[in-house]
Parts: structure tokens; sequence; C-alpha cells
């Protein structure tokens, strides 16, 4: 690589960390809800509906704060309203999960109608005077928005929850084994409950980051399939927070830099190329899969079951 | 306070009584929300689920809509009781229509009667490949099928675009993205006249009657079942579980593959960028709004059809968007699934009556 | 939910069943009001709220409802996929009495001409495509005119003589858009090159932006997109570069770095054919119209750009309306400096209705 080569590396790594953050928002917080034993694939869905609320609310009061706070509300709401159907009604969590993308697809887009075209202004980036004007590390680490470190920082908050905490270890509980937490008087669906709200308010957040910050706009449909990349993720990550991170800037690095390679010029049909981020992410995946045990480990024995007290 | 009771025995009554009383909730809730955005809620109504039936055409067209889902949910369906998650029949949908619609292509000017024949083997066989490989990663490497099926269902997508942008384009199109139509011996026959239903929808009716044959009536379909509920039962009983992870992956990818060579050699008639509107996915909802059983399958593929048809519709006569269609039938899928609750369990009102 | 559904929605609660009836009753008289009115169809690939476009055509529709709107009622259907289902919507405006259809995307061009056989007596019309029937006509915009103009610009724009491009499909009309933008560059700046990125996808902001971004960090100042999401001005607007907007005029979202759009407008065609329809003069034929039909305009020059710049755009545009200039014009070199187009000879229809290879200032190869 030439001296032009070297000095691109801080934008990639720069572009890399923001394309990572609405997937990174999405998968720790789908992560969550499938440590406590249920699957939720409506991760699309929710989004959408944050992507959309956060964008009316930010238009109508100005507040890029208040913005994320509807947005992560929106998107629980959803999340409340599968959490009614799964676990109070017992509906079957695949298939309700798909329900509530379709759901959110269309809702999202007769409640954004109005909304369409309108431009709002970007998330103010924080530049650190000094370390954001440092070649390569100063782009690539320093000068993003708030959205983007608050996503790094829920990495290892999550984790600490999980594994540190006395309420995470219950949370793995319910998800390892309902019946045996449930004999020890924790309430199974309770937790779970406030788990699926967690995930939604999080997907919620990945959806606002695409439409307040990353490309400040609302359009129908504007999360294009991150919401299933975010699912994947968990899988990809083994249910390990800090691998949802490498998951997402595997997956956000190598899509930048395809669309880095066209540019220059490799005479590579881009559809080709497009393929990349999805055969890395596999290819990655094979690699880490092979440890059969530890994955059997990680992955929530409960996950998708239904729960009834009284069963 | 209203709690739920589980019943002892599933109610057989509840099976057929529960989807109805969800259509019914859908009509009353789809009246309201109609009603409150401001169109007329019996107009919308009538022509989301009656007006699609009231000709030989609209019954056709629900047959062809139907068709790909069917196909695709009855192979899913079999690998979802095994607990092989399979999402990624969109992929193999289009793996599918790229094998069998590409023999099309290449015999192109020298077909017979053996094309189509082939073709459909061709379909079924790049579905099967392309299932292949999560069954391949999941065996040897562990990797989940979820990821793997979901992941090579966009590169399926690209490879798609990839070929009618090249191998496959039609050299008379002006350098558009599509291959040549299909000629007559390529294309699969009609089976009623003055409707689009072909071929296809007599496989789906055979994937059912296979599928249930297969699930009820065979030692394989026996061996899915326990290893679905009890794979540790299913260990000791020595079934082999490598096995029918690779027996469920290629079944559900023939299909898909087959629902896909439908599509180009059926009604779309060549090779376009844009083969399927998700049926791949939407089959996953039909599968569980079936139960999980073919003849459910059959029924549920049938209903989602219609909604989407039925949508189409009140576009055209009442200029509903696009977007409440979804919204609709997001609420008829949430009724249809919350309301199967009845079937193992009463709800019962009070406090919770001391037993024991 | 804008403002009047909200209030049905607020006036649905209160009152009940009165209401109802009243709507229903009036849903009936109001169908036989319209009987005589010509019924007019359009389908659309994306939704009407895109704001690129499948919304450009909706305007055209919209035009047609506000000049015709005594005469003609007007239906549209829009997120049509282009498999196996628009040949049945097609159908079903076409058994429904609309007497005029448009299909408005090239994907729709077969099933359009297998309803058109059933239906003889409805006229249909397909943008971009090639096929048409004695009831099927064709239509389309040269957009690659635009491209020349604001090629013009950009090469007289850009400090770093790279320019990045964000393009969807490697379709002849983005191809030989690429190729009119790139001729017209190294007209007035032969050192400049263009970078192409594909994103595979017609609307997709985060990918646009995306794009955007690889191409802005490999130096390039001026942003030009043949994809319809206003994230690529958006991009351009953040780093302080220049761009140029596609389908609809994008100045709101980038007001600093907006140099214009290639805007289309599919109203004067909609008015002229509709009105043929009324009139019983329509006939079946191809129209490829560019700024002198009015099927393309440049959005308002940013006030940024300097005068004589604007007087080389004016003079390009003017003249091409005049016949005067025109975009592929000898001598033209591919890539591999073969002379494609003579000196003196201008490229035929045909030749840029079937472009698949680059001119050469373009960086990389066209995929085959």
């Amino acid at each position: 690589m030439n001296g032009e080569g070297l000095l691109i590396l801080g934008p990639v790594l720069a572009a890399m960390i923001t394309a990572a953050t609405p997937l990174l928002y999405a998968a720790l917080g789908e992560l969550v809800v499938e440590k406590s034993g249920v699957l939720n694939l409506g991760v699309e869905g929710m989004m959408l509906a944050g992507a959309v609320i956060g964008f009316i609310v930010m238009v109508n009061t100005g507040s890029h704060t208040l913005g994320f706070a509807g947005a992560a509300l929106a998107g629980a709401v959803m999340a409340a309203l599968f959490g009614v159907l799964t676990l109070l009604l017992l509906a079957n969590q695949v298939a309700t999960g798909l329900a509530l993308t379709l759901f959110g697809v269309g809702l999202a887009s007769l409640v954004g109608q109005g909304y369409v075209g309108r431009p709002i202004p970007d998330v103010p980036e924080l530049r650190v005077p000094g370390l954001s004007d440092l070649p390569i590390v100063g782009p690539a680490l320093f000068g993003h928005d708030l959205p983007v470190y608050l996503a790094l920082a829920l990495v290892p908050a999550v984790s600490w929850f999980l594994y540190r905490t006395r309420a995470g270890l219950v949370l793995r509980a319910v998800g390892e084994n309902h019946s045996a937490a449930h004999a020890l008087g924790y309430k199974v669906l309770g937790i779970r409950f406030l788990a699926v709200l967690f995930g939604g308010a999080m997907s919620g957040m990945g959806g606002a980051y695409l439409s307040l910050a990353y490309t400040p706009m609302w359009a129908e449909g504007m999360t294009a399939g991150r919401g299933w990349i975010a699912l994947a993720l968990v899988v990809f990550a083994t249910w390990k927070p800090e691998r949802v991170l490498l998951g997402a800037w595997l997956f956000g690095g190598v899509t930048i830099m395809q669309l880095h390679a066209q540019g220059m010029g490799l005479a590579v049909s881009s559809q080709l190329l497009s393929m990349l981020p999805y055969l890395a992410t596999v290819v990655v995946l094979v690699a880490i899969s092979r440890d059969v045990t530890r994955i059997r480990l990680n992955a929530p024995a409960c996950l998708g079951k239904v729960f009834h007290p009284e069963a | 306070m209203i709690r739920l009771e589980a019943r002892g025995q599933a109610s057989r009554v509840m099976v057929y009584a529960t989807p109805v009383l969800a259509v019914a909730l859908t009509l009353a809730s789809g009246f309201l929300l109609f009603w409150a955005l401001g169109f007329d809620p019996v107009k919308a109504l009538h022509a989301f689920f009656i007006q699609p039936l009231t000709t030989a055409r609209g019954l056709g067209e629900l047959v062809v809509k139907a068709t790909p889902l069917v196909l695709c949910a009855v192979g899913l369906a079999i690998g979802f009781r095994a607990n092989v998650w399979n999402i990624g029949a969109e992929g193999q949908l289009t793996l599918g229509a790229l094998a069998g619609g590409g023999l099309a292509l290449a015999f192109y000017g020298e077909g017979g009667w053996w094309l189509l024949p082939l073709m459909v083997l061709g379909g079924i066989a790049g579905g099967m490949a392309w299932a292949a490989i999560p069954a391949f990663l999941k065996v040897r490497f562990n990797a989940s099928e979820i990821l793997t099926s979901l992941m090579l269902t966009y590169v399926a997508l690209l490879l798609l675009t990839y070929m009618v942008n090249g191998p496959y384009r039609d050299p008379d199109g002006f350098a558009f993205p599509e291959s040549r139509m299909f000629e007559p011996e390529a294309v699969l026959p009609v089976l009623v006249e003055g409707t689009r239903v072909h071929l296809g929808a007599l496989f789906a009716l055979l994937a059912v009657a296979g599928g249930w044959v297969l699930m009820s009536r065979t030692f394989i379909g026996f061996q899915i079942r326990v290893i679905g509920l009890t794979p540790a039962a299913a260990g000791y009983a020595g079934f082999n579980e490598k096995r029918i992870v690779w027996l469920t992956l290629l079944l559900s990818g023939g299909l898909a593959g087959l629902a896909g060579l439908g599509e180009v050699a059926g009604p779309i008639g060549q090779i376009t960028p844009g083969i399927s509107p998700g049926y791949g996915f939407t089959a996953i909802i039909v599968a569980f709004l079936g139960r999980l059983h073919p003849v459910g399958i059959l029924l549920a593929g049938l209903l989602m059809a219609l909604s989407f048809i039925g949508g189409e519709a009140a576009q055209i006569g009442l200029g509903l968007p696009k977007a409440i269609t979804g919204v609709f039938q997001g609420m008829l899928l949430f009724f249809l699934l919350a309301t199967d609750v009845l079937i193992r369990y009463r709800v019962r009102f009070g406090a919770k009556r001391v037993t024991a | 939910m804008n403002r009047r559904t909200m209030g049905k929605a607020l006036l649905g609660l209160a009152g009940a069943a009165v209401a109802l009836s009243a709507s229903v009753y009036l849903g009936g008289a109001g169908a036989a009001v319209a009987q005589d009115k010509l019924k007019v169809g359009f389908v659309y690939v994306g939704p009407i709220s895109d704001h690129g476009y499948s919304y450009q055509h909706d305007q055209g529709r919209l035009a047609v409802e506000k000049e015709l709107g005594s005469k003609v009622t007007t239906t549209y259907v829009e997120n049509v996929p282009e498999g196996a289902d628009a040949e049945r919507v097609i159908d079903q405006l076409a058994a429904s009495g609309h007497k005029l259809i448009y299909t408005t995307s090239f994907g729709f061009m077969n099933p359009t001409l297998k309803v058109a056989q059933r239906y003889p007596d409805v006229k249909f019309e397909h943008a971009t495509g090639y096929k048409r029937a004695a009831n099927v006509a064709t239509y389309s915009a040269r957009f690659y005119e635009g491209r020349t103009v604001v090629g013009l610009i950009a090469g007289k724009m850009t400090k770093s003589n790279v320019i990045g491009y964000i393009a969807s499909y490697p379709i002849p009309e983005v191809v030989s858009g690429i190729n009119a933008f790139t001729l017209a560059l190294r007209e007035v700046n032969p050192k400049a090159e263009v970078r192409v990125v594909w994103v595979n996808s017609w609307y997709d902001p985060p990918k646009e932006a995306e794009a955007a971004k690889a191409l802005a960090d490999q130096g390039a100042d001026v942003i030009v997109q043949h994809t319809d999401s206003p994230a690529p001005v958006q991009l351009a607007q953040e780093r302080g570069l220049w761009a140029v907007g596609q389908s609809s005029d994008m100045t709101r979202f980038g007001p600093k770095a907006h140099l214009t759009a290639i805007v289309d407008d599919w109203s004067p065609y909609y008015l002229e054919r509709t009105k043929e329809v009324l009139d019983g003069t329509w006939k079946s034929k191809d129209t490829w119209g560019g700024f002198k039909a009015g099927l393309l305009y440049l959005a308002p020059y940013n006030p940024a750009i300097p005068k004589d710049v604007v007087e080389l755009a004016e003079k390009a545009r003017t003249d091409i309306m005049a016949g005067t200039r025109h975009s592929f014009t000898g001598p033209i070199k591919d890539q591999s400096g073969k002379e494609v187009i003579a000196a003196g000879k201008t490229a035929t229809d045909e030749q840029i209705l079937k472009m698949d290879w680059f001119v050469e200032g373009v960086v990389g190869k066209l995929p085959k």
C-alpha cells in the first residue's frame, strides 16, 4: 500500500465505525432479548418505527436528544406489542416477530407520510482539539457524534450487566432454564418482558441513528434490511457482547472497503464485490464456530421456547 | 383477574374455531382502522376479502400468488419441526430460478419436450445446492444455519443481479438487465384457460400431500418430530441428527428452488432482477400460520395471498395507500397468532381455584 | 399521520354509527357520478413518497388531475414489484375500466405487453422500454443531455480533478449518463477523472451515503449521483464539497453543496398523451425527449457558481435544445483508446440506447 493508501485508512476506519453503529444498537438489544430466552425477529420493524418517530420528534421539537428518546420509546412500544403476544398470549415467537416487521414497515410509512423529503440538521460531531487532527487515529476515533460513542460504551455496559450483576445473572438464568428460574421464585415473564422492551428501545435507537445522524432524513423502508443483519450478528457473536462489536465492525468495514475498491477502479463486478460483507461474515462465523462446546454454553437453552407459569 | 389455564388436551373445536375468531377480530379492527383513516370500511373490507374472489381470473391470481408461498412453506415447516432454522428460502428460490431458468436460456432455440422436465430438475437442484452450503457448514463446522442461510440470501440476490447484467442478459435487449423471454417449450403449461394458474400449482399440491405423508406416515417423519421435540431422546434412540439436518435443508431448498423455477417459467416467463417480492421470507410466516402442518400451510398460503391481492384491489378501487395494507396484514397475523392460545389454554376469570 | 387523517381518527372515536352509515351511502353515490370520465391508471415501482423517480411520475399524474380533472379520474398503484405481480396489477387496472394506463418502470415492459394483448381497446404507455404494439406506446427522457451540462459545471468547479459518481445499476441509461458527463467534464478540464461506485440500488440512503463518503475520502470534491436519495447531497454539504442532485430538486438537503439537479418532469408528456386519448387522436409511438420536450430540466443553479460557468452551462443547454450540440459528438474513444465515434459524427440513438462501454476518463472497467 502506498502513502495515499495509508492516509486513507483513517477515514475508512471512521466510516466503518459509523456504518457499524446502527447495527450495534440493534444487535446489542437483541442479544439481551435472546439471552432472556426470547427470539424477536421484528428488529427491522422496530428499527423503522424508531427511525420515523425519532425523526418526527426531532422535526417538531428541534432536539436530537428528544428524537432519540422518542425513538427508544417507539421501539419499546412495538416490542411491548410483541411481548404481549408472545409472553402473555403465548404466540409463536418467530412468526410474531416476522409479523411485527410487516406491521412496522407499514405503520412507519403511514405515520411518516408527511415527513418525507424534509431536511433536518445533522447531529453535531464532537471534535477533540488536537486529537481529532492526528493522522489516521484522529478521524478514525475522535470526530464522531455522541450516539457513536454511546453505542461503543454500551458494549462493555451490556457485558457488565449480563455477567457482573445479579440482575444479569437472573436474566441469563431465565433464558437458560425458565422452569428452574420460576421454581426459584423469579418472575420469568416479567423479566422477559423487560428484556424485550430493552431490545425494542435499542432497535429504535439504531433506527434513529440512521434517520437523525447517518442520513438525516426520513424515507420509507430506509433501514433497508439492517435489522436482519443485526439479528445475524447476534448469532455471529455467539451471544457475546464484545463479539457483536467485532461482527458489526467486520460487516461495516468490508462494506466500506468494497466501495473504496470500486472507486479505485478494481476490475471486478460491483455485484460480486457487494457480496463480500455477507461472505466475510459467513467465513468468520465458520472459523469461530468450530469449538462446539463453547457455543452450546453461550446459546440460551430456552431460546424461542414458550413459557407458561402453570405448565 | 383474567388468566390462562392449561387444558388437559388440545381443544379440537378451537383448532378450527380460532382462525374464524381471528378473522372476525381482524374484520372488526380493520373496520375501525379504515374508518379512522377516512376510507369507506365496508368497501375496503370488500376489496380485501371478497372482490378478488368474484372472478375466475381473480381466483386464478390467488392460486398463482399462493403457489410459491406454499411450496416454500411446506419445506421450511419440515425443517422447523426438526429445529433446523432455514430462513434463506428466498436465496434458494433465487438459485432455483437461476439454475432452472438458465437451462431455458442455454437451450434457447433447441428446446423439445424434454426441456421443461430438465428445467424443473434444474430448479430443484439449484435450490438444493444453495441449501447444501448451510447444511455442510452446520454439520461440518457447527455454523448456525440461521446466519449462513440468511447471508447466502443476500449473496443469491446479488448473484441474480450479476447474471442478468452479464451472462443471462438478452442479446437483443438494449443492454437492459433481463434475459430473453423463454420459448413456449420452456414455459410451464397453464392449467386453467383464461388464468395464469400454471403447473407449479400442481407441484404445490403434490408438495402438500408429500409433506403430509412424510411427516405422519414415515419413520423419517417420526425422527424429525422427535429430534424437534426432545433432542436428547433422539440422541438416545440413535437417530442421526446430522442426516436430518442434511435432509431437511435439502428438502426445503429443493422446494424453494422449484418455487423459483415456477415463477420464471410460469407467470414471469423470463429471468428478471426481481423474481420474488420476498416469498421466501413470507413463507416463514405462512409455515407458522399453518401450524407447521402441510394442510394448514395450504390454507395459510391462500389467506396470505388473498391479503396481498386484496391490498392491490383496495389501492386500485379506493386509493388505499400500500402502507395501510402492511398495517392491516400485520393485524391479521397478530390475531391469528394470538388466538391460537385458546387451543391449549382456556381463559378463566377470577382468582385461581385451589386444587391441590 | 397528517392533519386530515388525524382529525378523522378523532372524529371516528367520538361519532358512532351515524357517520358510518352516511359514509357508506355517500361512497355508493360518488361512484355513480364518476362513470363518464376517462379513467387513467399509473403503476409505480416505488413509493410515491420517495421524492425521487416514482414521486416525479406522480407529480405528472397530479398535473393531469389538475388540468383535466373535469374529464379524467386517475388511479395509482405504488410499490409494485417487477415480478409476477406487475401483470396482475396492470390487468386489474384494465379490467376495472381504465382506458389509459402508464406503466412507469422498465421492468413492467413484458407484463404491459401481455396485458395489452388482452385489452385491445385500452391504451398503454410504457416508460423506458423498447417494445411497442398498436396499443402500447413507449416514452423516455434523454437524461444524458442533463449530464452533459452538469459535466461542464463539474469540470469548472473541481479543484482536486477527481469526481465521485454514485451509480445505481449498469444499464444503458446510467452508462450513457456517465459517458456524457465525462465527455463534457474533460472538454473543459482534460485532467479530471471520474470514479464510479455502483450501489446496486436506486434508493438506499445509508448505502448512498457510504458510497459518497468513500468517494470523498478518495479525494473527490464533486459528488454526482444517478440514484434517487438526497443522502449524497447531505454528505457533500457536511464535508464542504459540491454535489449534483438527481430526479428532483435537492437544494434543501444541502444548500451550499447543491450545484444543480437533473429533474425529471413527466407532466408535459402525460398531459399531451391524455389529451390525445380524450380527443381520439392517440397513436402508438416512441417518444424520447430531452430538454426541448421539457421532460427534464435543471434545478436552479447554486449562486456560488461563477457567472461565466453559468453562461457556459446555459449555452450548452440552449445549444442542445436548438440541436446544434449533441452530447456524443466524435471523436469519442473508449477506455482502450479505440475510436468508437469518428470525428464530426454523432452517436446514433441506437448506440446510446445500447451503450455498454466507458469513455476515456472513467476510472475502472465496466463489468461485462
